[in-house]
């Protein structure tokens, strides 16, 4: 299988969310990036478990400026064989989509897999749009993925459940909880990352589709009312009456 | 004219109407499109909620969304607006509409357009909203549930059958498992959530308890679907699943972060914890301190006692 998995960055859960620039832009100042888990976790540890048994190779690609080369080398530590970054700051999905479908196009990849979302801008976009830029099926929100010859045997995510279902490749699939367990990378796969191939190449011609105009943080909440734990009825009380949810 | 597509094959859900609502609040006529096999008079309710008329694809089921992104595809030519609900169907499908006809998509709305055409989304796990624009013409938007409140003001619609073949992906669906739970948790209103607080599986019961008396759905926080104490699908949080009930009630859970991530969402958080320093109390709306396997049995005789006045 050549596989080619999307690594996003995403900045560490214990980072402060502000904005700058009049709150039109994320403000990096102090952020600590890491690896969004699910295309870590998932996507990218699945993929070396398919090549490790029937063989093949893993590329990741990431689009984003050469700060980012730092999360690609601790994916390559992991055990990716190469990298590629596009070199442009990601602006929207249908622009990261677009750039990852137009080198996908230039080398002919049978999986592509993504991450189920971004834990910080949570589109679950990406993957459809370089599914239907590539003319692939997608399989998204998979939990499982098998693969023999080139059939591949999947779960996924279903309005009434979940979904066991099989599919030829090319495809694109999007990777949720249940794929593969986290991999800590070893010493030797730290310094094998360091002289692993991470190649830059510039962004193809993007339409620009949708901008995020600005942003804000949510109003704090009032204070927390605490209720005697001996007076149960008064909290179905005010839960009724008050927040008006029962 | 704005088009709906709803994926109704499991019945009709409470977003269902919420989408219709929101696409009726857009301005132009609605026109709703689903395939699958529901039954001509439950699509008629659709009307209700404000579309002009329901065509339903008798040829597609609806579970390959490369086919239907053909089908909306093909019936888009005059809408300005197409909306899909952010759930498992939209989140596939909607991507997937907006590359074919080269329109914007707004991923997860949870409000109506603002007066300059920006609409709201969540953005870092909901700690933090931005304001997106669309610079197509088209505008595609995939609606969160639970963001707006389904308004009834008119009567049935009638519903269009047809049977538009489309060549379908290749997908074939072996079998389907069905969860476990009664209520499925991102679709749940009320969430009852337990941590390690409970110190074992076998105390579950007065979780269990309480949700029921309630109506609502179980979650848990990571370290307990971890060792097993609850399935996977019940863990909400960063690596689970986020969620945004009307009511999220958490027993023994310390509040991390990484849980918060996935709940804070919710319109209204109840936090029951010994530890007065538990960072949980901080996102609460009502907090109560006290022994979980004191206060909940009491909370269920308090709710039962209040379903019997109803
Ligand atoms: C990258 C990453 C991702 C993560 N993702 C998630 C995620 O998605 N979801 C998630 O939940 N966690 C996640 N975690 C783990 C998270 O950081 C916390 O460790 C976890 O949420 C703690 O679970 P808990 O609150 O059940 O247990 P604890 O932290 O052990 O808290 C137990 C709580 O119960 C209270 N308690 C004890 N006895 C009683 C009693 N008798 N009655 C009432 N209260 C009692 C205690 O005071 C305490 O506050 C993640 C961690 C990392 C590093
Ligand atoms: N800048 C990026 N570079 C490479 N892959 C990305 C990028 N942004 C998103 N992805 C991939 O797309 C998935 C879904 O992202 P999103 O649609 O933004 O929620 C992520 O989990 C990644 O696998």
């Amino acid at each position: 299988m050549k596989t080619l998995v999307c690594i996003s960055k995403a900045p560490d859960t214990t980072s402060k969310i502000a904005f700058t620039n009049n709150n039109t832009a994320f403000d990096e100042a102090g952020v600590q990036y890491i690896v969004n888990p699910y295309d870590e976790w998932y996507a990218l540890v699945r993929a070396l478990e398919i090549k490790e048994s029937v063989g093949g190779e893993v590329t990741i690609v990431t689009v984003g400026p050469n700060e980012d080369d730092a999360i690609m080398r601790k994916a390559l530590a992991i055990g990716a064989d190469k990298a590629v970054r596009i070199d442009a700051n990601p602006k929207d999905a249908y622009f990261v989509a677009t750039q990852i479908a137009t080198y996908a196009k230039t080398i002919g990849f049978d999986m592509v897999l993504t991450g189920k979302e971004t834990i910080n801008y949570n589109g679950s976009q990406v993957a459809g749009m370089i599914a239907e830029s590539l003319g692939f099926p997608l399989i998204s929100l998979a939990s499982k993925l098998d693969v023999e010859g080139t059939t591949l045997t999947l779960e996924r995510e279903a309005a009434n459940g979940v979904e066991v279902v099989s599919v030829n490749a090319p495809i694109v699939v999007s990777c949720a909880k249940g794929m593969a367990e986290q991999r800590i990378p070893n010493m030797r796969g730290i310094m094998a990352a360091r002289t692993k191939p991470l190649e830059v190449i510039p962004p193809a011609a993007c339409d620009d589709l949708t901008t995020f105009a600005t942003f804000g943080s949510p109003l704090a909440k009032s204070e927390v009312k605490m209720i005697d734990p001996n007076n149960m009825d008064e909290l179905v009380a005010l839960l009724h009456n008050e927040a008006k949810v029962i | 004219m704005t088009l709906v597509y709803l994926h109704t094959s499991n019945g009709m859900s409470k977003s269902a109407f919420e989408a219709v609502t929101y696409a009726k609040k857009l301005g132009n006529e609605v026109i709703v499109l689903t395939a699958g096999n529901a039954d001509a008079n439950t699509l008629a309710t659709l009307g209700s909620f404000g579309a002009q008329k329901v065509i339903v694809n008798r040829a597609i089921d609806g579970s390959d969304e490369q086919q239907v992104s053909t089908w909306v595809c093909n019936h888009a030519a005059n809408a300005e607006n197409i909306l899909f609900l952010h759930d498992v169907a939209g989140k596939a499908i909607a991507p997937r509409v907006s590359v074919r006809l080269k329109a914007g998509l707004v991923a997860g709305a949870v409000a109506l357009p603002e007066m300059d055409q920006t609409i709201k989304v969540n953005v870092f796990s909901g700690k933090a909203f931005g304001f997106v624009k669309v610079n197509s013409q088209k505008r595609i938007i995939s609606l969160l549930a639970n963001s707006i409140a389904p308004e009834k003001i008119a009567e049935v619609c009638p519903v269009e059958e047809v049977n538009e073949t489309i060549e379908s992906s290749g997908i074939k669906i072996l079998s389907t498992k069905k969860p476990e739970g009664n209520i499925p948790l991102p679709e749940a209103e009320l969430v009852v959530s337990a941590g390690r607080g409970l110190k074992g599986p076998e105390n579950w019961g007065i979780i269990d308890d309480l949700a029921s008396a309630l109506g609502a759905a179980t979650a848990c926080s990571r370290p307990v679907s971890d060792i097993g104490w609850r399935p996977h699908h019940e863990h909400v949080g960063q690596t689970g699943i986020a969620i945004r009930p009307n009511l999220y009630i958490a027993i023994g859970i310390s509040g991390a972060i990484q849980h918060l991530a996935g709940v804070n969402g919710s319109k209204v958080i109840v936090v029951v914890n010994t530890d007065k320093e538990a960072p949980f109390f901080k996102a609460a709306d009502y907090g109560v301190l006290g022994d979980a396997f004191e206060v909940i049995p009491r909370l269920t005789e308090a709710v039962k006692r209040f379903k019997l006045n109803q």
